[in-house]
């Protein structure tokens, strides 16, 4: 069902172009104003590919961003309002994916590689020492030997 | 007819393809020079056919042959010349043949400018090109056909997206996929040296020239697909995190990490491994881009189930290509000898660090780009990774980067002093923080962008630093031949420390989109809005008719004041065919900084409303990039590092060893 009511507002915002944030939908109080700035930044137009409610042009981003600030005077607090459109539309809506159990590896892997790497790194540095070590010392005959090569250069 | 001859010369090129993916493998084989010989005219005349064919098809959009259904489906004939040209790679099967234009071009340049490389190396390395090149061609001859005829001619075509009709659209494309396939170059050499199992420094020598010229490509590309999102959107946002745009961010992370491990692997014979893998990474991840633009899977995994002949596809060349180059990484790999030894601290330790970096971070944005489809093909549960996971994650990855590279840069080679390193940097990094206070006095506002505009003077100074310490090297004395010394840094040097400087001066633009100034209002005509340090007044409203569009044109000047400082028209058109409107934004550039209007329709009171910008030093985003671009090719330019004239090249012997 959701699909069908997604796939008609995407007609929707094809037949009827709106615009991004539009000077009627700004709030007088500032405060307030910034805070659904910040808010509609992390909030996914659900029929636009990647956009931010505040970017999107589409009609559907427009009625997001109403809603936003109409909650906002209602008093509602940001995480409210987020966990509000979550119960609408899921994870979906949110730019910024929840840490849960399903997205774990999403947040963790590349900090955990870098870890990986590191170690590997570090151990093959370790071993490389010991192979690296200073070679032995001359022999008193390879030290003569030296200085009779080089003087014979100079 | 030419029609006809275009789509014979692409199934022509096809055989050709196949002739050199066995005649040139068997030479190496049977040691006979002959038939490895066949690998350059093969080449030559493969790229020349398919060349033909995609002349062909852009005559058929210039003479708006309508018989064509791809001329049907995105020309016009009142469609401006540029657009009639460019709009060829302008929809999936043109931007295919686009790809194979580029593609068999990248093996004719191999064929034509390799005389150093060994022949067996050539001919085992051409024939993996000819597998490439071989696959895409039978890619849109079975799915992506440009030159299918329709039965009843339409008399006018359905124009191209509109959004499309902008001169990026002549410029983006082919200098990203020249980034993109050029990288092909490189992994077929990858995959060549695998086979023939001798991998030694030369082989760093070889494919560096090729890095650089795809690398270089690839920065440009990029840089020109987010300027010109910037000035069509309307908003001034450059960047999106959009998986579209990782795509191309993946292969360039990749192929700058092979940059700098294949320097290290040309001078100490070390990391052979390593720059083997990121040879056949960087262009691995260039297929993949494709595969997630051409295939729809993007969207949405169901849109890509529901015609999935072309994903599958390219899915198949995908793991057809990166599966068998990872298969012979895997068998080849244990028998690579370890070269040259160096210390944790030193100018090869700082290079792996960086490689670890820019690998890590090349994962994060890989990661979050692929785990939404993942996780909606395993469970079902869709989310939405955008910009502000790749800040959390990317971000984190790459500063370090930038605060370490200046370092690695002042190291020397096998074992280094980092103190006294650090001693040589302590000046710049001094520099870098009073201009942090100096920001922060002139300009307050947000921390991070204070912090990082004063990490980027750090880079900036820090790249020609290292010049400096070359020109006058501690413990001589100080002007003797300081001259002669500055006279004699390898171009490659001067390219490094350009490039270098580049990210700084992209860091810089960055930065200070802090301090940006909005203001979205309804304005009035012939008011004074004041937006950061100038003043906007809208003079008057004018209307044109474009080729294929109609215009709203509203004249605007700056001042400054009270002088009038610029004057500049941003408009919206609407085109007529698609009944589509686009917003063309009225940009100044004051001061390396930038006025930014996108205005909409006019109200029936005669106002406007209005997004307006002043966008501080915002231009130095783009030409940072533009730096890197020309640090590479002053690098390329390097005439000790161009293959086969290494030995002829010689330094005097009073200047110091390079490098």
């Amino acid at each position: 069902m959701r699909k069908t009511l997604l796939a008609v507002a995407a007609l929707a915002a094809l037949a009827l172009p709106a615009h991004a944030l539009q000077p009627d939908e700004i709030l007088p109080d500032p405060k307030l104003e910034s805070r659904a700035r910040n808010i509609s930044a992390e909030l996914r137009c659900l029929v636009c590919q990647n956009q931010s409610i505040d970017d999107s042009d589409a009609s559907l981003a427009r009625d997001l961003r109403t809603l936003v600030r109409e909650q906002l005077k209602a008093g509602k607090s940001d995480q409210d309002i987020k966990s509000f459109l979550v119960d609408r539309y899921g994870n979906f809506v949110l730019l910024k994916p929840p840490f849960e159990w399903d997205t774990a590896a999403l947040w963790l892997s590349p900090f955990a590689l870098f870890a990986v790497g590191g170690f590997f790194i570090w151990r093959n540095s370790r071993n490389r020492k010991t192979e690296a070590a200073p070679a032995a010392p001359l022999s008193d005959e390879e030290s003569e030997k030296l200085k009779a090569l080089l003087n014979r250069d100079a | 007819m030419i029609v006809e001859t275009g789509h014979f010369a692409l199934a022509l090129a096809l055989a050709l393809a196949l002739m050199q993916i066995i005649l040139p493998f068997w030479g190496a084989r049977a040691h006979d020079g002959r038939l490895m010989a066949t690998a350059r005219p093969l080449a030559l005349t493969q790229f020349a056919l398919v060349a033909l064919a995609y002349a062909a098809l852009t005559y058929a959009h210039v003479v708006s042959d309508f018989s064509l259904v791809n001329v049907v489906e995105n020309s016009h004939s009142t469609k401006p010349m540029i657009y009639k040209i460019s709009g060829v790679w302008g929809n999936h099967e043109g931007s295919m043949m686009l790809w194979a234009l580029i593609l068999t071009l990248c093996g004719a340049a191999m064929a034509a400018f390799s005389r150093a490389i060994p022949p067996r190396l050539l001919a085992d390395s051409i024939s993996v090109q000819g597998c490439l090149s071989a696959a895409f061609l039978l890619f849109i001859l079975l799915t992506s056909e440009p030159f299918a005829r329709i039965a009843t001619p339409p008399i006018e075509g359905n124009d191209l997206n509109p959004i499309l009709q902008d001169p990026g659209l002549a410029i983006h494309p082919p200098l990203l996929y020249l980034g993109y396939v050029g990288f092909s170059i490189v992994f077929s050499l990858a995959a060549g040296a695998l086979i023939g199992g001798r991998i030694d420094a030369a082989f760093a020598r070889f494919i560096r020239p090729w890095t650089l010229v795809a690398w270089v490509f690839l920065t440009l590309g990029i840089a020109m697909g987010s300027y010109w999102a910037y000035y069509t959107l309307g908003w001034g946002g450059f960047w999106f995190w959009d998986p579209v745009e990782n795509a191309s961010l993946l292969p360039w992370l990749a192929g700058t990490a092979l940059l700098h491990s294949a320097s290290v692997m040309e001078k100490r014979e070390a990391l052979k491994i390593w720059t083997i893998f990121l040879a056949i990474l960087a262009f691995s991840l260039s297929l993949l881009g494709t595969f997630l633009v051409r295939s729809g899977v993007l969207t949405s995994v169901h849109s890509f189930a529901s015609d999935p002949t072309r994903g599958m596809f390219i899915l198949g060349i995908l793991v057809l290509f990166i599966g068998g180059a990872l298969f012979l990484f895997m068998l080849r790999a244990p028998t690579l000898t370890g070269g040259g030894l160096f210390a944790p601290i030193s100018r090869e330790g700082f290079l792996v660090v960086n490689n670890l970096l820019l690998t890590a971070a090349c994962a994060a944005v890989f990661i979050g780009t692929l785990y939404p489809l993942a996780l909606e093909a395993w469970n079902g549960s869709k989310i939405t990774v955008g910009a502000p996971f790749f800040n959390l994650t990317f971000g984190p990855l790459f500063a370090p980067i930038l605060i370490l590279a200046p370092l690695g840069q002042l190291l020397a080679w096998k074992r280094a002093d980092l103190l006294g390193a650090a001693q040589r940097l302590f000046l710049v990094a001094a520099l870098g923080l009073v201009a942090m206070l100096g920001f922060y006095a002139l300009q307050g506002g947000p921390v991070v962008s204070v912090v990082c505009a004063g990490v980027a003077i750090y880079l900036m100074t820090a790249a020609f630093a290292e010049i400096w310490g070359r020109v006058f090297p501690q413990g001589v004395r100080r002007s003797a031949n300081a001259l002669a010394r500055l006279a004699g840094l390898p171009l490659s040097a001067w390219g490094a420390a350009l490039a270098h400087a580049g990210l700084g001066v992209t860091l810089l633009g960055l930065a200070a989109t802090g301090w940006g100034v909005e203001k979205i209002t309804r304005i009035q005509p012939n008011e004074l809005y004041q937006v950061g340090p100038y003043a906007l007044q809208a003079t008057s409203v004018d209307s044109a008719e474009g080729p294929n569009y109609r215009e709203a044109i509203v004249h605007m000047t700056i001042a400054r004041d009270g002088k009038t400082v610029a004057t500049f028209d941003p408009s919206k058109r609407f085109f007529r065919t698609r009944q589509m409107a686009t917003s063309q934004a009225g940009i100044v550039t004051l001061n390396l900084g930038q006025i930014y209007v996108a205005v909409a329709e006019q109200n029936p009171d005669g106002s406007f409303d209005a997004r307006m910008y002043w966008k501080p030093l915002v231009s130095l985003i783009w030409l940072g990039a533009l730096a890197m671009a020309l640090g590479g090719t002053l690098s390329l330019a390097d005439r000790r590092l161009r293959v086969g004239v290494a030995r002829r090249a010689k330094l005097p012997a009073n200047l110091q060893a390079a490098e």
